[in-house]
């Protein structure tokens, strides 16, 4: 076992055990923390592989980003100081046969598909971030493609939920206060 | 086992992630609770896009560019939910998703 | 930087030597990040007396009270560790530890000298941009965790700063990485080799300003005063760290330090030419040093460790000004942190990101020899501000100058005028 495999599968059980706290938590914030663990973890992973551009940007996104907008989501709705979710024992167990039957399945499907799951040899080389960069912008470089179209239609998304999110959460009069 | 990453494991470790987010998905009643399963979905689909982008030169552009969409779309989705989640927290001042029954026929 | 001790000088299997390297510089960046915190707080305390007329410590260590922080740090290390009976034990352990993670992370992509980097990072810039915003979460933790009103609204200010500043900044970041070409930080420090207008912030008038938005927006994200509302004291206490006592409250410092360090760090490597002098015609110190003592080794080393010097002083000038202008400024409200932020900041980022933009494609090639006559006018400034300082004479009370003898009786008029 090399390093990097080593590194990967530690990396990966973390990453799994906070998947795991997330849903078993019942405070919503630990929730929260855990799913950091969980979104540092796979950015590790990312970097593990060299994907370090897409790592970078789960952590700027998600963990500087979303994650913090999601704890605001929390702290903006908490009725009491420390909110609790309870889930019935019934609810555990039917959630947890049928996690536990998704992923034999997803697992089983992931294992059967033989050749899919053979890494080629040639994955010495790595993707830089200007080739990246150069397929959004639309320039075709060797046999990349170019995605400038998904890229544009992005970023108009980007605006439309810009504007939206701001409209829909404007300060305006609660209705509950009045009525 | 050979002394490299697999793209198995990548794989399970993202089926794993998926599977988490589902079942967050249906026993939170909160409904931020629901929005973390989401982005644990995505997450999900995240490392797979990559590890396919790792593995296959084919990909090697095609899963980052992918995985990129999907990250900046999982900021879009939980601005907006989040914004949901707040008007309806104005209207029925409280986020459990079993009071969202007005439509209800 | 350790490759040629482990490859070539002890022979190791491949593994055990990228472990060994991972913890001797890993040692390295948590021992630099510690004694230049430790430096930065006797400084600030020094730096705020001088500016409020008074010593600041003196006794500790003989002169200059230089082991001042040394003291602090033992107290804090003996003081009891409080957890308040409200809060959220988990949150309020992490909480410290991730925002130092945060700051800490980022030195692994900063370059302290040509190739003296722990890991040189094709995309080094957006990650330590990206490892900085994993503070603030830190920060939320410890506010919310502690289950008290002022750190629950230190908490919100925080994260409400730091995300909105971080937008302003990465832009600024954006501006010379496009006229480099480039986001790995060391070969920014290759590209500004020479005299001091190489430089990139004297590149053009866009980039000359995008270093001060920059550092602006970066005082900002490190909550320094003027924009430190996550901790007023007049307000709240002391924001998110109302709470935390002994060890777990020095981490916070620790962070707030480092992060101080790294901003400044970027600023150098980005604007400020690097490790460079800024002082030499010819390209490379190690290269002049090979040749000058006839041994590529020994010129390595005494290059470097001059590039690592000049390039740690140059940040600490950064930091020193950081100080400064906290000891000099008011502090703002916190809608004016917010409204200098989205109304003057972005905007005026988003303008210098298209300025420059504009100006490599349309200007540049037309208008070379711009970056002398810029680097010129700043000398002329910073001469002239040195000799402005230089030759003010400070007013000092004299004995009798205050004499209320000699003050005008104020005339008061107790008869209101109708």
């Amino acid at each position: 076992m090399t390093l990097q495999t080593f590194l990967f599968y530690v990396t990966a059980l973390l990453t799994g055990v906070s998947a795991l706290g997330v849903v078993v938590t019942q405070n919503i914030v630990r929730a929260a923390t855990w799913l950091l663990f969980t979104l540092a973890g796979v950015a590790g992973i990312f970097f593990l592989l060299r994907e370090e551009f897409v790592g970078a940007t789960q952590l700027l996104v998600y963990v500087g980003g979303t994650l913090v907008l999601v704890v605001f989501g929390v702290m903006l709705t908490a009725q009491g100081p420390f909110i609790n979710m309870k889930t019935s024992a019934a609810e555990w167990a039917i959630s947890t046969a049928v996690g536990l039957l998704l992923y034999t399945v997803l697992a089983l499907s992931v294992l059967a598909s033989g050749p899919l799951a053979t890494a080629p040899e040639g994955t010495g080389e790595i993707t830089s971030a200007s080739q990246l960069g150069l397929s959004l912008l639309g320039v075709k470089t060797g046999s990349i493609n170019s995605y400038l179209l998904p890229f544009e239609i992005v970023s108009v998304h980007l605006l439309v939920v810009l504007i939206g999110a701001a409209y829909l959460a404007r300060a305006k009069r609660r209705r509950g206060a009045a009525s | 086992m050979s002394g490299q990453i697999e793209l198995t494991h990548c794989l399970l470790l993202g089926a794993l992630l998926f599977v988490c987010g589902a079942v967050c998905m249906a026993t939170k009643r909160n409904a931020i609770g629901v929005l973390m399963g989401v982005e644990l979905v995505l997450n999900g689909a995240t490392v797979n896009l990559v590890a396919f982008a790792h593995f296959n030169p084919a990909f090697a552009v095609e899963g980052q560019v992918f995985a990129l969409f999907v990250i900046v779309m999982a900021a879009a989705e939980a601005a907006i939910a989040l914004a949901i989640v707040l008007n309806f927290y104005n209207n029925h001042m409280t986020v459990d998703v079993d009071t969202a029954e007005e439509l209800k026929g | 930087m350790f490759t040629y001790l482990f490859k070539e000088v002890i022979p190791l299997p491949e593994d055990i030597a990228a472990t060994l390297m991972a913890i001797i510089q890993g040692s390295i960046l948590v021992g630099f990040v510690a004694l230049s915190a430790v430096f930065f707080i006797w400084l600030e305390r020094k730096v705020a007396g001088r500016i409020q007329d008074r010593l600041g410590p003196t006794r500790v260590g003989g002169k200059f009270g230089w082991l001042q922080t040394i003291a602090d740090g033992m107290k804090l290390l003996v003081k009891e560790d409080l957890i308040p009976g409200d809060a959220d034990q988990m949150l309020f352990r992490l909480g410290p530890y991730i925002a130092f993670c945060g700051a800490f992370l980022a030195f692994v992509a900063l370059p302290f000298g040509n190739g003296v980097v722990a890991r040189n990072l094709d995309i080094g810039i957006f990650f330590m941009l990206a490892v900085m915003s994993t503070e603030v979460f830190g920060i939320i933790l410890a506010g919310y965790g502690s289950g008290s009103k002022w750190s629950l609204f230190g908490g919100m200010r925080e994260a409400a700063q730091m995300v909105s500043y971080e937008v302003p900044m990465a832009i600024c970041v954006l501006v010379p990485v496009i006229v480099a070409g480039t986001m790995n930080l060391n070969t920014f420090g290759q590209q500004q080799t020479g005299m001091a207008w190489n430089w990139y912030i004297f590149h053009d008038p866009f980039t000359f300003l995008a270093f001060w938005t920059y550092f602006t927006c970066a005082t900002a994200s490190c909550k320094r005063a003027p924009f430190d509302l996550a901790e007023a004291e007049s307000e709240l206490v002391a924001g998110f760290h109302t709470e935390y006592s002994g060890l777990r409250w020095s981490f916070f410092f620790m962070a707030e330090y480092g992060a101080m360090f790294a901003v400044s760090g970027i600023a150098v490597v980005l604007f400020l030419g690097g490790w460079n002098t800024g002082l030499v015609p010819f390209k490379d110190l190690t290269d002049w040093f090979g040749e000058l003592l006839g041994s590529k080794v020994a010129g390595w080393w005494l290059g470097n460790l001059i590039n690592v010097a000049v390039f740690i002083a140059k940040a600490w000038v950064l930091v020193f000004v950081m100080m400064w202008v906290r000891w000099t400024l008011p502090r703002l409200r916190i809608d004016q942190v917010m409204m200098t932020c989205l109304k003057y900041l972005l905007p005026l980022s988003c303008f210098l990101l298209m300025g420059v933009s504009l100006w490599q494609v349309a200007v540049n090639p037309y208008l070379p020899g711009l970056n002398y006559v810029l680097t010129g006018a700043a000398v002329l400034v910073v001469g002239w501000l040195t000799f402005k300082i230089w030759t003010t004479q400070s007013e000092m009370p004299v004995a009798g100058a205050f004499d209320l003898r000699n003050v005008p009786a104020p005339k008061f008029d107790f008869v209101r005028k109708s």
